[in-house]
């Protein structure tokens, strides 16, 4: 479902591109074994890069796992399993003590665009894939976890209705104009390597994760409250 | 130490550089700069303006930790630091509650909690020609206090910024600064800041707004500062 890989201080994070990398209970829990793995790995340096095979980053949650239910209750249940299931890895993202980047290789939609911006960083390729919450378009409800981490790493209220009231659909480019990605490259490749070139410069840094994590959090008050994050002072130099 | 001076309906408070040019908050200047501000407020009329400025190449350099380390063992310098920052937590407050806008001139380096105290005002003016914002927290291995936290969440619009700054150590001058959205304006010269920050506080005073209400609005706009700093609201009285 997905795979951990160490080159360096860098540790490459990959969805292996089985079924538009839909979030079910398996690649969830592979995602937060992963990094709760990773978290205990993690060294003065280290750097996370998440990137996926495939046309998608991630299509969201699995709806069609959802929908092979028995009854609609039923599939309400299977939903709301997969929204519980991903809320400790949203926490889990927030609270890894490296800095992290998404190499978004495609679509990125609904909690596929929430995994990309529990990152620190977004970097996407311009050529094809948008960023796309389609809630609104589906009648489906959004979690408190997913309204609290867009409106802390979206902050213009223009750009939020945009992607949460209207639906839009962002390309690269677009999305670099309007604050949600990083930067825009004109390929999956050169997405990567964009990705791997700032992981090294930020691991050159050899920032003490633990302090990083908690400065982190100190940044995303509403996100950590929602996920049920505390806040620990650190005085490591003096 | 720091001196203030009245000018018109302009209280000019300045980091004077006699035994520190980098203005590092330690406690003697962290109670200085508390009683002129305490003294500011109690003399506010209608239409008074603060600029506050300093001397030299630093705007100021953060919480002194040379006064820290000069404690002997690791613990004692940590209650310093710790001290330091419970002292400094006064002074944001009493700058997000007085009566009368407020402008910076940042004429120089502004570090950490330098940087904190600059940001605590309404307007912030820099020259562009030497001298970063900077919170070297992340470098140096130290979480921030949680007004701290609050203040550059508040003041530090864009989610981008807000994480170049604090979690990537970024130094930032004057011109990224204003593109960033930190920084109102850049100048280009020490003088050319504090002049500029000068004629933005006369404009300002001539408004001759209701102090108590100007502290009051500005207290509603960052409600998260205010419940860290334990700033409470009071009713607006209107004209009517």
């Amino acid at each position: 479902m997905c795979s951990l890989e160490k080159r360096g201080n860098l540790w490459i994070l990959t969805l292996n591109g089985d079924d538009e990398n839909r979030l079910n209970p398996t690649l969830i829990d592979s995602l937060l074994s992963t990094l709760t793995n990773l978290s205990s790995q993690s060294t003065p340096g280290s750097v996370l890069i998440t990137t996926a095979k495939g046309k998608f980053f991630s299509n969201g949650f699995d709806l069609q796992w959802a929908r092979a239910a028995d009854s609609k209750s039923a599939a309400m249940d299977r939903l709301q399993f997969m929204v519980d299931s991903l809320k400790p890895v949203a926490a889990a993202f927030l609270s890894l003590p490296m800095p992290t980047i998404a190499a978004v290789n495609g679509h990125a939609s609904a909690a596929g665009f929430m995994l990309a911006i529990f990152h620190d960083y977004v970097l996407m390729r311009s050529d094809r894939g948008v960023l796309y919450m389609p809630e609104v378009n589906l009648g489906l409800p959004l979690p408190d976890y997913f309204a609290a981490v867009m409106r802390e790493k979206i902050k213009s209220p223009v750009v939020l209705r945009d992607v949460l009231l209207g639906g839009v659909k962002i390309k690269g480019n677009e999305a670099v104009k309007i604050g949600i990605v990083d930067s825009a490259h004109d390929s999956v490749e050169s997405t990567v390597e964009a990705a791997v070139r700032l992981g090294e410069q930020l691991a050159r840094k050899k920032w003490m994760g633990e302090v990083y994590a908690e400065i982190r959090k100190s940044l995303y008050p509403e996100a950590c409250d929602v996920l049920g994050l505390t806040l620990k002072p650190i005085i490591s130099k003096i | 130490m720091c001196t203030l001076e009245k000018r018109g309906s302009l209280f000019i408070l300045t980091l004077t550089s006699h035994d520190d040019e980098q203005h590092r908050l330690n406690p003697t200047l962290l109670s200085s700069i508390l009683t002129a501000i305490s003294k500011v407020n109690s003399q506010a009329t209608v239409g008074s303006a603060l600029v506050t400025t300093a001397h030299g190449r630093f705007f100021c350099n953060g919480f002194d930790f040379r006064y820290a380390q000069a404690a002997g063992s690791q613990s004692e310098a940590r209650i310093r630091l710790r001290r330091m920052s419970d002292s400094l937590r006064p002074v944001i407050a009493a700058l997000f509650s007085l009566p009368m806008p407020t402008v910076a001139a940042v004429s120089g380096h502004a570090a950490a909690a330098g940087l904190i105290l600059a940001m605590a005002h309404d307007y912030v003016l820099m020259r562009s020609d030497r001298g970063v914002l900077y919170m070297p927290e992340v470098d140096l291995g130290i979480t921030v206090p949680d007004y701290f936290a609050a203040v550059v969440t508040a003041k530090i619009g864009p989610a981008m910024a807000l994480r170049d700054v604090l979690l990537r150590g970024m130094k930032v001058r004057a011109k990224e600064a204003v593109e960033m959205g930190i920084v109102n304006t850049a100048h280009d010269s020490e003088d050319g800041t504090v002049e500029a920050a000068m004629r933005m506080g006369e404009e300002l005073a001539r408004k001759k707004w209701v102090g108590d209400v100007y502290g009051e609005i500005r207290k509603r706009l960052y409600p998260q500062v205010c419940g860290v700093l334990c700033l409470t609201l009071q009713p607006i009285v209107s004209k009517i």
